[in-house]
């Protein structure tokens, strides 16, 4: 119970904040340095801002999945309308705001708030659930996102907008634009994502979920999950909150989905699917429930894993899925988990200083 | 007479969402795990069935039997090496590696048979009987029929066998069970062997309707059935095969009046709805938390 | 005695379970900056009381007025605002977070402020967290817990986290606290510290106290007035003393 050699609870989640900052300015830094001095292979430079989306998306599901203990299988849903939001409202303003930066931040704003909404339209059934039913509710609005979004025709010309659902019946003027052209998608999309903004986005998500972790609506947050009841006798709405995390988390996915439509010339609905829900499930779950730095730190392992896996060619999914049973098994195994342990204690008991700044 | 035949038609595909339902809805109701491996277990079942009967020419019910046992091995080896170890573990570490689990069977038939199509043999011929104008194929009798005949060897199993109480017994505590000296391990391995037994007739079941065998098979068929035994109350097996029928008319009349782009938004928003009405599902029982 | 303010006034109350009546025909008074017991063999209904008293269930009949106002209308959530804070007889406590975290959560509407506030560190956060964790740590010296302000609350010893459940309880600033079997699991030593505990905590606080027990010892040391519960039923009311004589206490407790 006493101070032990890593420090005490709030002090080493505290500390879990600043390494989580250090991290992501340096990376970005040393990519930075290492693309202006052209050591960094094209391969290697097109994934960071992929990874920027990944790691966004996965934090606001931390939020989600760890701070508010529920799981959610629709992650994906929420990045899709961000993107799909983000790539119309871009091509629709290519025009009246040349300045990519600024199209870039207006796309992503957008991106975010019809994520939001989604979130608040979608959380107040599925909130009303819990655990597993939960979960699955998630799934099925995931799956009807993807639905709605595949029969989507979008388009916009001298007359203004046009719309249709399941059908294309859309009649643009010669110089008219399609936007949202269903199963395919959107195409024909400028590339006005940067690294850059992806760090910002990154930045940006972590500062809102640790400003919000170490506060009273995190709290409550944290209460309503480790007991509902006990949280509602001190007075807290459990609805409430859980929206609240909710919809962060929807809206950071729309912001990662924002930054990933606008990274690719191309991009279809299909995309969004359940297997992108559950690969960003399976970055924060190794990355430990509610644990930011963690989640960044697997989701960065994980998305190179399958590139530096490349030379294997065809068993480089094989070996990613034996990778992922394998931590799961061993993070979980008795004798690993008290060797892990001892192995910490050693290390701690030799740096004094560590215990000076608990 | 359209109303009629789509609805024997949704029964058809119902009975095969109902059989991979009853695989998830047992696995869940005795190791409380949502094995999203399931789907891909199905897909194992369609390539063992389709190689025996296309490149080894066997006879239909060796090709089944054969089927079946493939795939109660691979669901009870599965379950030895990758879920036996995470017992204590929380749910969450359970699906991350069933997740796994699934890459790597839907990786390993893409090593093993690669990712092209395979086109699987008619097995049930084409036709049918007509009642009145009403034609109803012979592969959807059959698909009803296997259905229902599992649904009653099921029931009969767990209500009137020693291991079917048992089974009975370790989902409702399995820390009692023990104490009544009934290997819990035992029985959870039996559950596996006989979903995934399961699994196995619903492949066959669903490539004699869709007659194509590729790796990501299993994916889809697998999500719907989850979301059927979810509907029914997951954990309850008349649930599970009330959920898939209802499942698979949901969606045939979806295609069929309102648009077969939309079908699947259908299915998931009546699931929706559903569990809004009655959150434990049709025939799930809500355990209250005792203050 | 001068007259005394009545704070909760409980009239005919009753709760269904299915066809099974769980309590009936129950009512009680309880007066400003008093302790009262509720006792009562096993099973005999006094958890259900607590649980109705602050709404986890809905009472099928009867009437609760807190402090004056009918309760009808009012959730869990509303009932602590108006100022029931309660324990639990297994306890309830927020076990991934710290000591103090746990009696922060307390202050969620004492000291409220926008989660817009928080995320962008407004110079109002930084005075109602000053705020919070002064109070904080000042309800964890009462109940000797400031030593555990960083451990996790599942970590404590098993006393501890009794005395961290009141602490909290007592962060919501209530009129009336509710402790539900406070001394189960303490050793004698233990249950004379909780005493002493609960006696200060009524000055502190002056709140009103009402009380679930075995322990008689603490009971019949603690309470100005007793309500006997039987079978969901109310069996007796009056002085430690009075029920200690009373002849159908005695037979509900020693049987025939």
């Amino acid at each position: 119970m006493k101070k032990n050699g890593i420090g005490t609870l709030v002090s080493r989640k505290k500390r879990g904040r600043t390494v989580s900052f250090l991290i992501v300015i340096t990376s970005y830094i040393i990519m930075q340095a290492m693309m202006s001095t052209g050591n960094l292979s094209s391969l290697f430079s097109g994934l960071l801002v992929p990874l920027c989306c990944y790691i966004v998306a996965a934090i606001g599901l931390n939020l989600n999945v760890g701070i508010s203990g529920e799981l959610n299988l629709g992650q994906a849903g929420f990045m899709s309308v961000g993107a799909f939001t983000a790539v119309s409202v871009s091509g629709y303003l290519a025009s009246a705001v040349p300045n990519p930066v600024i199209r870039l931040i207006i796309s992503i704003i957008a991106g975010v708030i019809a994520a939001a909404l989604f979130g608040i339209v979608i959380g107040v059934p599925v909130l009303k659930l819990e655990g597993d039913y939960l979960a699955i509710v998630t799934l099925a609005f995931g799956q009807i996102i993807k639905s709605i979004v595949t029969n989507m025709y979008l388009g916009f010309d001298e007359n203004g907008f046009q719309f249709s659902f399941v059908d294309n019946k859309t009649k643009l003027a010669p110089g008219g634009k399609m936007l949202l052209n269903g199963p395919m998608g959107a195409t024909g999309t400028e590339r006005i994502s940067t690294f850059t903004m992806g760090a910002v986005l990154i930045i940006l998500s972590l500062f809102i979920v640790y400003n919000l972790i170490f506060s009273r609506s995190g709290r409550a947050i944290m209460a309503a999950r480790d007991n509902r009841i006990a949280a509602e006798s001190v007075g807290i709405e459990i609805s409430k909150v859980k929206m609240l995390a909710f919809v962060i988390s929807a809206s950071l996915a729309g912001a990662a989905g924002a930054l990933y439509g606008l990274n690719y010339s191309t991009l279809v609905p299909a995309k969004f699917d359940f297997n992108t829900s559950i690969l960003i499930l399976v970055y924060v779950v190794l990355g430990g429930l509610g644990n930011m730095t963690g989640t960044i730190i697997s989701t960065v392992i994980l998305v190179l894993l399958p590139e530096l896996l490349r030379s294997m060619q065809d068993y480089r999914m094989l070996i990613y899925a034996v990778v992922l049973i394998a931590i799961m098994l061993l993070t979980n195994n008795e004798t690993v988990i008290t060797k892990m342990k001892m192995i910490q204690k050693r290390f701690s008991s030799k740096t004094p200083g560590d215990r000076a700044a608990g | 007479m359209d109303f009629l035949s789509y609805l024997i038609n949704g029964l058809g595909l119902g009975s095969v969402y109902a059989i991979i339902a009853l695989g998830y809805t047992m696995v869940y109701g005795i190791a409380k795990m949502l094995n999203f491996a399931h789907g891909d277990v199905i897909m194992i079942g369609a390539y063992v069935a389709f190689f025996a009967l296309n490149s080894f020419g066997l006879p239909l019910p060796v090709a089944i039997i054969l089927s079946i046992a493939v795939c109660t091995v691979l669901g009870v080896t599965v379950e030895r090496l990758a879920y036996k170890p995470l017992r204590q573990a929380s749910s969450l570490s359970v699906l991350i590696t069933a997740i796994g689990v699934s890459y790597f069977l839907q990786n390993a038939a893409q090593l093993l048979w690669s990712s092209s199509t395979k086109v699987f043999p008619t097995i049930i011929p084409n036709g049918g009987i007509s009642l009145g104008g009403l034609s109803i194929s012979y592969l959807t009798l059959i698909t009803i029929a296997v259905c229902i005949f599992v649904m009653i060897c099921l029931t009969l199993f767990i209500n009137r066998t020693r291991t079917g109480r048992a089974m009975r017994a370790c989902s409702e505590d399995k820390g009692a069970s023990t104490l009544m000296g009934i290997n819990v391990n035992r029985i959870i391995s039996i559950t596996f062997a006989i979903g995934s037994g399961l699994a196995a007739i619903a492949a066959v079941l669903l490539c004699a309707t869709y007659p194509s065998v590729y790796p990501t098979l299993g994916a889809m068929p697998g999500i719907k059935a989850f979301t059927a035994a979810v509907f029914g109350g997951i954990g309850s097996i008349p649930g599970a095969f009330l959920g898939g029928l209802l499942l698979g008319v949901i969606e045939i009349f979806a295609k069929a009046y309102i648009s077969t782009q939309l079908s699947d938004a259908i299915v998931f928003a009546v699931l929706i709805i559903v569990l809004l009405i009655k959150p434990a599902g049709l025939l799930g029982r809500r355990i209250r938390e005792k203050v | 005695m001068p007259e005394k303010r009545l704070i909760l006034d409980v009239k005919d109350l009753g709760i269904d379970f299915g066809g099974l009546t769980a309590v009936n025909d129950f009512s009680m008074q309880v007066y400003d900056n008093e302790i009262v017991g509720l006792i009562g063999p096993n099973g005999a209904g006094k958890t259900t009381v607590f649980n109705m008293l602050t709404k986890v269930y809905q009472p099928t009949r009867g009437i609760i007025l807190f402090d004056g106002e009918d309760t009808a209308k009012k959730n869990v959530v509303d009932m602590n605002k108006a100022g029931i804070a309660r324990t639990f007889q297994n306890i309830r406590l927020f076990s991934q977070l710290s000591v103090l975290d746990n009696v922060r959560t307390g202050y969620h509407n004492r000291s409220a402020y926008s989660s817009l506030t928080a995320v962008l560190r407004l110079p109002a956060y930084y005075a109602k967290e000053r705020e919070i964790d002064e109070n904080a740590r000042e309800l964890l010296k009462i109940f000797g817990l400031e030593s555990e302000a960083e451990n996790l609350a599942s970590n404590l010893p098993y006393g501890a986290q009794r005395r961290l459940e009141i602490a909290r309880a007592l962060a919501t600033g209530p009129k009336l606290l509710l402790l539900d079997e406070p001394a189960a699991g303490m050793n004698p030593q233990e249950t004379e510290e909780l005493m002493d505990m609960i006696r200060l905590v009524r000055e502190h606080f002056k709140i009103a106290i009402l009380l679930i027990e075995h322990d008689m010892k603490l009971v019949m040391g603690i309470c100005e007035r007793i309500t006997v519960l039987n079978y969901g039923m109310m069996l007796a009311e009056g002085t430690p003393a009075e029920i200690q004589a009373d002849p159908a206490v005695i037979k509900a407790y020693l049987g025939e």
